[in-house]
Formats: structure tokens, C-alpha cells, sequence
């Protein structure tokens, strides 16, 4: 009985049809794509974007140079040099991440004690020459004063979930 | 203003009477060839762009829509691409077969067009084995492949190649004898006399008695195409993209070109043979004279562009097939579905049911 189940199924293209009824009601379903220049998908406040150095209201650096990062960072992407500076607080002489080898993974973030350093929203960048894509302390610190406001908005909006 | 365009006239007509009478034959023809082979192209590039369309529409995503307005210049694009790359020849190939491989695949998708009949007497030539020289055409499609894959002297090609030459064989012989049904109902080879046999309406097409050959028909043809479910000759995710693995540039833009070419043939064969060609699908149903009754070259256009429809559908649907799986397909399916039918055919051909009996007297 099944062998003739099986043979009609077959012959009348039973399952063959099914498929592509699936695809052609598909064809007629409104389209998900986010056509991305013109249109964007909301970001979440934890995006892990491009990274900056944050300073305090007062303008001075958040960074502390406790090396933190440094040691967390999976990829050996920061190299951080430090000295004691005039008024006896320890400070970064060098503060580098190295775009090619961070992969984005935020532990910098969450080891900083002082969050002065961030991912921001930024991902849209690229470097045309070799080595700019080392993020030197000023370039880090130029990201994050221009972008203080939204990196101050999305801390604040994740913060009640910490 | 009308002088200027009367001299034009008498002008032209004076440098075509200057040609010899065989030469203006020649020009006759090579006209003819330019104005199917031309429109023939252009289907062509816009396949490409509907089939990137359409399976994308399935897939819940809009396809190509940034190159002109809604990306109706992507295949222009494309084109122009191609024809600046570099054709890159292997070291170690056969750089002669290497570079006629493309040569030969795609001069069969072209040549049979010959006597492919677009509406009643706009045919190129109406010859009377037109059917049996269609066959001869698609089947020498394959050596342009298995030619290309040799000449790579690479291993997915020549892989590729082998794949294809055994299931074109099992293919091309279940096309073969339903071809031959669609000749024992129609009584005759010619293109334009097997679709005038299916005229008197929807109900006379040979697709109804033939309904088994039909689909062997166009299944085979999906497979002869190499296209998806049956494209184990490209197969992707086994041996990267077959036989052109080798291939860039213009070269490889003639595979392509072949590739669908064969859809449209295909499509066009599949719409002739058994769905009546130009003729109306309304024929009898409206009064006469009314313009859906009429049979034009529209209709054929449409049942082509259904059929090749299909073939988008079909890739945009179903799986791969297992290699064993196509090869049991075509040998113990097909071939027995066919010369069963056949028999069925000649015996209702006997009895004197079917649509043909009366109406043209074939046996």
C-alpha cells in the first residue's frame, strides 16, 4: 500500500509542488532588506564600534594607565607606555590600539575602571595608509570629545542593566 | 522635409540594386540573423537580471537595484565588466581547445534558432527535419563543456566535465523519445507543421495526450541546461564552479552566455512542442476575430517566458540532486516513463482517440 502511496506521490510531483508553492508565495512577500546607506537598523547602546578615549567635565583624561586593557585585551591589540606626571598622578605616555588586531570584543570596556576607554557607534571607517591604523592616545581622545554626548547617552541607557 | 527622405529611399534602393542577386540573398539572410540573434541577446542579459531578480524576490530580498533606475542596467553592467577583464589561459592548458571550448558551447544555443518558427511563416529557414536538427544542435552543446573542462587541465574541471558528459547522455535520450511522441502526433518533423497540428484551442495542444512526455521533456531540458535541481556540472560547494573553474573574462562570459541562451531555447522548444506556440491559448473560446483568439508572436513569447520563469522557480526551490539520484532519474525513470508512453501513443494513435486523429489524419 505504501509502495503505491509512494509511487503516486512521486509521479503527481505531490512534494516537488509543495517546495514550490513555498517559494512562490515568497515571491509576493514583503521584502526585509534594509537598503543600508539610505536606510539603517537601530543600534543597540552596547554596539562595539570604534574606540575613544573619554576625559572628565573638568577636561582632564579619565586614564589612569592601570594597564587594565592592556591585560584583558585578547588580541594584544594596546600597547600602553606611562609616566608620573608633574603634579604626582600616573598618566599614559602612550596609549595605542591597533585596529587590525582588535576584534571588537569590548573586554577594554568592561575592564576599565575609570571608563575612560569606549566603543562608540562609529563603524564606518577605513584607513588609506599602512599604520594609520594604529589609534594613537590624541586620535582616541579626539573621537571621544567629539562624540562625549552619545557616549555619556548610551552609558546612561545601559547602565540600569548592569 | 519629404524630398530629403524620398532621395534617402531612391538612394538606398539604387546601392541595394547594385548588389548581385545571390549577394543580396546573403544580405537578405545575414539581416534575418542579426534580427533574431540581437533581441536574442538582449533576452539574454535580462534573464540574468530576472533571474537574480526573481530569486531574490523569493528569498525575501529585492535583487539588483542600484545600477540604473531599479537596476535595470546590472546585466549592462556586467557585460561591460567582463569584456575588460583579463581572459586568463593556464600555464599548462590547451590554450587552442582552451579558447574554442566557449566557441563551441554557445554556437549550438545560437544556430538552432534557425528553425525555430516565431509565428506562422516568421521562421528563418523552414526546413522540413527541423525537429531532428534541433536534437543534433543541443546535443553538440556538451562537447563545448567537456572540451573546457579537458583543456583547463584542472582536476574540478575535468571532474565537471565527466558529470556532465554521463548525464547528458541519460538526458538526451529520454528528450529523444519524447520528442518522438510529440513527432508520432503531429506526423511531421517540421517546426511549423507540429505547431499548426496543435491549432483548434487550448484543449488540441499536444501538452493533454503527452502530459507524461511533457514533463520528461522538460525536465530533461532542465537538466540538459545544467541547470539547478540538475546543476552537478557547476556544483558549487563540491567542485567550486566545474568546468569554469578556469575560465575569466570574455570566456567565460560565452559559457554564460550559452548557459542561457539553452534556457531560452529550451523554454521556447518546450513552448512550441507542446503548448501550441503562437497560437492562442482562447482560440474557440472568444468569438473570432476578437484580438485574444488571434494567434500571434505574443503568445509564443509568453509561454517561453513561463517556461523559463520556471526554470528561475525550480533554482530558487529545489536542492541539488545527488549524482546516483540524477543518473537513476534519467536511466530507470525517464526512459521507461517514455517508451511506455510511446506505447500508450501508438496504441490511442491505433484506436483513433486523440486530438490529432481527426483533425490532421497522422499514422
Amino acid at each position: 500500500m505504501s509502495a503505491i502511496k509512494h509511487f503516486i506521490k512521486s509521479f503527481s510531483f505531490w512534494e516537488l509542488l509543495q517546495g514550490l508553492a513555498v517559494t512562490g508565495k515568497y515571491l509576493f512577500a514583503p521584502k526585509i532588506t534594509v537598503q543600508y546607506p539610505e536606510e539603517r537598523t537601530p543600534m543597540s547602546p552596547r554596539f562595539r564600534g570604534l574606540h575613544a578615549q573619554r576625559r572628565y567635565a573638568n577636561g582632564e583624561e579619565r586614564c589612569i594607565a592601570c594597564k587594565m586593557c592592556e591585560a584583558v585585551c585578547p588580541a594584544l591589540a594596546i600597547t600602553i607606555d606611562s609616566e608620573e606626571r608633574e603634579d604626582g598622578t600616573r598618566r599614559t605616555t602612550r596609549y595605542d590600539i591597533d585596529l587590525f588586531k582588535c576584534i571588537y570584543c569590548g573586554f577594554c570596556e568592561e575592564a576599565c575602571p575609570v571608563d575612560a576607554i569606549v566603543e562608540t557607534h562609529i563603524f564606518e571607517y577605513h584607513f588609506e595608509e599602512h599604520g594609520t591604523q594604529i589609534m594613537t592616545k590624541e586620535k582616541l581622545l579626539e573621537i571621544g570629545d567629539k562624540y562625549e554626548a552619545e557616549i555619556a547617552a548610551n552609558k546612561q541607557a545601559d547602565a540600569a542593566y548592569r | 522635409m519629404n524630398e530629403m527622405i524620398d532621395n534617402l529611399l531612391t538612394t538606398g534602393l539604387e546601392i541595394w540594386n547594385w548588389f548581385p542577386a545571390d549577394w543580396q540573398t546573403l544580405l537578405l539572410i545575414l539581416g534575418k540573423i542579426i534580427l533574431i540573434l540581437v533581441p536574442l541577446m538582449i533576452c539574454v542579459a535580462y534573464i540574468t537580471y530576472a533571474e537574480r531578480k526573481i530569486i531574490g524576490y523569493m528569498q525575501i530580498r529585492i535583487g539588483p537595484n542600484r545600477v540604473g533606475p531599479r537596476g535595470w542596467l546590472q546585466p549592462i553592467a556586467d557585460a561591460m565588466k567582463l569584456l575588460f577583464k583579463e581572459v586568463i589561459i593556464p600555464t599548462k592548458s590547451d590554450k587552442y581547445l582552451f579558447l574554442i571550448a566557449p566557441v563551441l558551447a554557445i554556437m549550438p544555443a545560437l544556430a538552432a534558432w534557425a528553425v525555430i518558427p516565431f509565428d506562422r511563416g516568421v521562421v528563418l529557414t523552414d526546413v522540413n527535419a527541423g525537429l531532428l536538427y534541433v536534437l543534433a544542435l543541443t546535443s553538440i552543446g556538451v562537447y563545448g563543456v567537456i572540451i573546457a573542462g579537458w583543456a583547463s587541465n584542472s582536476k574540478y574541471a575535468i571532474l565537471s566535465s565527466l558529470r556532465v558528459g554521463a548525464q547528458i547522455v541519460a538526458y538526451e535520450i529520454a528528450m529523444g523519445f519524447a520528442l518522438v511522441g510529440v513527432v508520432m502526433a503531429s506526423g511531421s518533423l517540421n517546426m511549423s507543421d507540429i505547431v499548426e497540428g496543435q491549432a483548434g484551442g487550448m484543449s488540441s495542444w499536444y501538452i493533454w495526450p503527452l502530459l507524461p512526455l511533457f514533463f520528461v521533456y522538460f525536465i530533461s531540458g532542465v537538466a540538459e541546461t545544467n541547470r539547478a535541481p540538475f546543476d552537478v556540472a557547476e556544483g558549487e560547494s563540491e567542485i567550486v564552479a566545474g568546468f569554469h573553474v578556469e575560465y575569466s573574462g570574455m570566456a567565460f562570459a560565452v559559457f554564460f552566455l550559452a548557459e542561457y541562451a539553452n534556457i531560452i531555447l529550451i523554454s521556447s522548444l518546450t513552448a512550441l512542442l507542446f503548448l501550441g506556440g503562437w497560437l492562442s491559448p482562447f482560440e474557440g473560446l472568444v468569438e473570432a476575430g476578437h484580438w485574444l483568439g488571434a494567434s500571434s508572436f505574443f503568445w509564443f513569447f509568453a509561454k517561453a517566458c513561463f517556461f523559463a520563469f520556471c526554470f528561475l522557480w525550480f533554482r530558487a526551490t529545489f536542492p541539488r540532486y545527488r549524482y546516483d539520484q540524477i543518473m537513476r532519474l534519467g536511466w530507470k525513470v525517464f526512459i521507461p516513463v517514455t517508451i511506455v508512453w510511446l506505447f500508450v501513443e501508438g496504441l490511442m494513435i491505433v484506436a483513433e482517440v486523440g486530438p490529432w486523429a481527426a483533425s490532421t489524419g497522422a499514422v
